[in-house]
């Protein structure tokens, strides 16, 4: 796996700047030497109220950076990495305290300037890359305008400032200077308005960067190239970063060293390649395990159970409930971080020692079933073209699914693999073409199919923050579809809603919460019950991990993979994950631009991609091999 | 090992008990607790109170002569008599009601018409969604007062076209409000889910799209209320509400007005009960807006709280 324009892409043959003298300093610090970032026991908490003192978001937090490095800090949503990355300028969200620690950059205590210098400080010397460019760029300004701004705050004087202009957009990619100067943002494509922010931060050459994820919203080309251009920058100007992220795969391309946060706490951290290849504490265990591999179909295993909310802590380890390694006295000593490695390799864990010991779990291998074990198509598509409009979005789309498989369509945003779905499932009816479901042809709008066709083919959206109405109970949720296919009575609807909730891995005292008291994963599997509760024999699931953590993402894929065994469901997936279609799909097809460009068994297409587009899209995938050394 | 791993554990994020929720009790709780609530519902109540029990507590007939006219308070008429030497004080407690049941009844069928049109538009789209709002946009721009003078001078003071008039007048706004609240929830993909199971669109917007509106309506409810108070007591002052010799606050400030100089109390008490009722409506309207942010705000999306831009989000 190697990148795209000769920057370096991994951690590997990049050893630590200079490697510690003797002298090992306290928890956390692989390194010492000319530091560019120290964080030292930052603890922040809520802001106390009524003389209690306010419960800790992140506790205990110490790390540093060299210049030039990269530190990837991962966690899972909630885990406090923002609140981290935000405490690096010296800010803390509204309701939240710095209780005490320290931030050095270089030899400036960031949490001890009074506002105006921190002001004058952010921008210049730290800057900060936002998770979402379309809402950090002010929509109204033209893109030069607002860089100009950023350069105009920090003293420059005119024609230095056009200069440096031209000079940070073209080191961003942006070779076009001109035409993005003068562009709105909202005329960008979202890999180029993140190249924007990353301009805006790198304009004055700072000395240390915070990015927080900020390739979320991008699609894997888009997002390689992005994390090339933030490498390649931060290695010739010296420029220390902290990149947030909960995917670790990407961390494991970018970072030189690797902090993992678990409910506020550091649990491990160290070298990049050790952390992936020997990780010492078993959350990180857990989280590499939830990662799919490109190279092998294998059973994701999430971590079971959920991280202990702010200010309801268990004593002892706070990994500890969920932990397949835990001991008795994991319940009651609050582990302190020990060294594993010479290193700098900690971990905050009884048996970190021993756990770094351990062969790696090895992966189970899934059991694809072969091509022809089923050969009855269930869904076939031919010569699909449909348009937005005068806009074509896909055009003379080909497709077959055979019963009790799963098919994964897989492309870059913009593809038209959404518009695929949709056409399926009759929520976009100007399309022409064929669709046969069952042998049957399905017409284009829902209105027009007949209740069976509605029944038998069900669709699970991508966000589960949206797909479920926030005004009623999981329950009248699930209970829906049921009551409008089939007429039960009451008690017989009640029985049904239970086992669906069951069949999803939840429990039936669900039913009466509602939406907005459920995590992410729950929701999905909220959705996926209201899918499945009237015994569908085609499911379209339109990238229902996305909006997920990696973790959740695993616990969903094994679900949908248990389900589609016991029920004996037909699976269109709908990725832009590719990793993810080794485990789950027998079939992919891959799409670009509104084409299917490539088609075949997923170990065909993944091992031999014959289209350049699939190439690049397995080159691109984030890939947690590169770190860990392996293949 | 695997199926151990699988179920999350059920455990509560926080965000209250569960059971039933009602949105606009909730709000309405929350409105009452801030001190501009408290104060708007107070003043409103205690007008309306004055209005129910009036008829009952009243002294006199409102209709009987017991004096001079426009003579000046005493013992048996504590306000004094009106243009025509009735008690001024059982006018204003007997000429209440009225307003409020013909205010009440224009602002029910006002809101209920503005949101079907508005939600309807917004659900279908297309051509119904301009033909509708065109029409609102025609509707809009007649005044409501000269629009209602207009029905009520061609077909009579009938207390029924006053409230046909005056809701109909309130309809395209509440319309064009719904409309684009609608809109919104309309994308939602709860409400796709519901269409790709073939629901019924008037079931999808009843059970899917309606209750997300809930805050929204309550604040136009109350907005449209004022306004129905203002346009009926004014149509009243015109002469085309109740007429005479019935009581109507209204009514009497333009009867009394020519003996303004001798007994004050029948101009100034109902124009001061008209200015209490509307000022402590709409003063209660702004208090259930604010509150109304603060409950809606539980239920919106985190992913958008938090910018995230969800991965490959395709087309």
């Amino acid at each position: 796996m190697t990148a795209i324009g000769g920057q370096p892409a991994s951690a590997l043959g990049q050893p630590p700047a200079s490697q510690p003298p003797a002298s090992q300093p306290p928890a956390g610090e692989p390194l010492v030497g000319q530091a560019r970032l120290r964080v030292d026991g930052l603890t922040i908490r809520t802001e106390p109220a009524r003389g209690q003192s306010g419960a800790a978001v992140v506790t205990d937090v110490s790390f540093q950076v060299m210049p030039g490095q990269v530190l990837g800090l991962v966690g899972e949503s909630g885990s406090g990495k923002t609140t981290v990355a935000l405490a690096l300028l010296g800010h803390v969200r509204r309701g939240l305290v710095i209780d005490s620690g320290q931030v050095t950059v270089d030899s400036t205590d960031i949490l001890r300037l009074p506002a105006r210098e921190l002001q004058r400080l952010r921008g210049r010397e730290i800057a900060y890359v936002p998770q979402d460019p379309a809402s950090a760029l002010n929509p109204t300004l033209k893109v030069g305008t607002q860089l100009r701004e950023v350069l105009a705050a920090h003293g420059s004087d005119a024609q230095a400032r056009e200069q440096r202009l031209t000079e940070v957009l073209t080191e961003v990619g942006l070779s076009d200077v001109h035409g993005v100067l003068h562009a709105y943002p909202h005329q960008l494509s979202g890999g180029q308005q993140q190249r924007v922010t990353l301009a805006m931060a790198f304009a004055c050459r700072p000395r240390l960067i915070v990015l927080d994820e900020p390739t979320t919203g991008l699609d894997v080309i888009t997002q390689r190239r992005v994390l090339d251009t933030v490498l390649g920058l931060c290695r010739s100007y010296q420029v220390a970063a902290v990149y947030i992220s909960h995917d670790l795969a990407v961390v494991a391309e970018l970072a030189d060293h690797v902090a993992v946060m678990y409910a506020g706490r550091l649990v491990e951290i160290g070298p990049a390649a050790q952390m992936f290849a020997v990780p010492a504490h078993p959350y990180t265990r857990g989280l590499l395990r939830s990662v799919p591999s490109l190279t092998q179909a294998q059973s994701l295993r999430g971590l079971s159970g959920h991280p202990p909310q702010p200010g309801n802590h268990p004593p002892g380890c706070l990994f500890q409930p969920r932990c397949e390694f835990a001991i008795p006295d994991c319940a009651t000593v609050l582990p302190p971080m020990v060294s594993v490695s010479a290193a700098g390799h900690q971990a905050a864990c009884l048996r970190a020692t021993e756990i770094s010991a351990l062969a790696e779990a090895p992966a189970l291998a899934v059991q694809v079933p072969s091509a022809s074990a089923h050969g009855q198509p269930v869904l076939t598509i031919t010569g699909l073209t449909a348009a937005y409009g005068n806009q074509p979005v896909v055009h003379d789309v080909a497709l077959s699914l055979s019963s009790q498989q799963c098919l994964a369509i897989v492309g870059t945003s913009g593809s038209g693999k959404t518009t695929l779905a949709r056409c399926i499932v009759g929520l976009h009816t100007s399309w022409a073409g064929q669709i046969a479901f069952a042998g049957e042809q399905l017409p284009p709008g829902v209105r027009r199919r007949d209740r069976d066709q509605l029944r038998r083919v069900q669709y699970v959206s991508q966000n589960p923050y949206s797909s479920l109405n926030p005004r009623r109970t999981v329950g009248q949720i699930v209970e829906q579809p049921l009551a409008h296919f089939f007429k039960l009575p009451a008690a017989q609807r009640h029985d049904r809603v239970k086992a669906a909730l069951a069949a999803a891995a939840l429990d039936s005292g669900m039913a009466d919460r509602y939406p907005d008291q459920l995590s992410g994963g729950q929701r999905q599997r909220v959705a996926l019950a209201r899918a499945i509760i009237v015994e569908p024999e085609l499911l379209v699931c339109d990238e229902v991990t996305s909006a997920l953590d990696v973790s959740v993402q695993a616990a969903i894929v094994e679900l949908l993979r248990r389900l589609q065994a016991e029920r004996g469901l037909s699976l269109l997936f709908i990725t832009h994950n590719l990793p993810l279609v080794r485990s789950i799909a027998d079939h992919v097809a891959v799409m670009n631009k509104g084409v299917i460009c490539e088609s075949g068994t997923v170990s065909q297409v993944l091992a031999e991609p014959k289209d350049p587009y699939t190439a690049q899209l397995l080159a691109d995938a984030p890939n947690l091999a590169v770190a860990a050394g392996g293949s | 090992m695997i199926a151990e791993q699988l179920p999350e554990q059920p455990a509560l994020l926080p965000g209250g008990p569960a059971g039933k929720r009602r949105e606009w009790l909730a709000v309405l709780r929350r409105a009452l607790r801030t001190p501009r609530g408290a104060a708007g519902l107070s003043l409103a109540g205690a007008v309306v109170l004055l209005a129910i029990i009036g008829p009952v507590v009243a002294p006199h007939s409102s209709t009987a002569f017991i004096g001079l006219p426009f003579a000046p308070p005493s013992g048996s008429a504590p306000l004094g008599t009106d243009v025509l030497g009735r008690d001024v004080l059982s006018r204003v407690l007997d000429g209440g009601w009225v307003l409020l049941v013909l205010a009440a009844s224009a602002t029910a069928l006002g809101v209920v018409a503005g949101t079907a049109c508005g939600v309807t538009a917004a659900y279908f789209g297309g051509w119904l969604d301009n033909i509708i709002m065109r029409t609102v946009d025609i509707v809009l721009a007649f005044p409501p007062l000269v629009f209602a003078l207009l029905l009520v001078s061609v077909l009579g003071p009938k207390l029924w076209l006053i409230v046909a008039a005056v809701g109909i007048s309130h309809a395209p706004q509440v319309a064009r409000v719904t409309r684009a609240a609608a809109l919104d929830v309309c994308e939602r993909d709860f409400v796709k889910a519901a269409q790709i199971l073939g629901i019924p669109a008037r079931k999808v917007v009843t059970r899917e799209v309606l209750p997300s509106l809930t805050s929204v309506l309550m604040v136009e409810i109350g907005l449209r209320l004022t306004y129905s108070i203002l346009v009926i007591a004014g149509l009243s002052f015109l002469g085309f509400g109740l007429q005479p010799p019935a009581a109507s606050w209204g009514l009497m400030i333009n009867e009394n007005r020519i003996g303004i100089v001798a007994n004050v109390w029948g101009v100034l008490i109902p124009a001061v009960l008209i200015a209490l009722l509307t000022i402590g409506v709409n003063t209660f309207t702004d208090a259930v807006a604010r509150s109304s942010l603060g409950v809606g705000r539980r239920y919106s999306d985190p992913t958008q709280q938090l910018g995230l831009a969800v991965a490959g989000a395709g087309q």
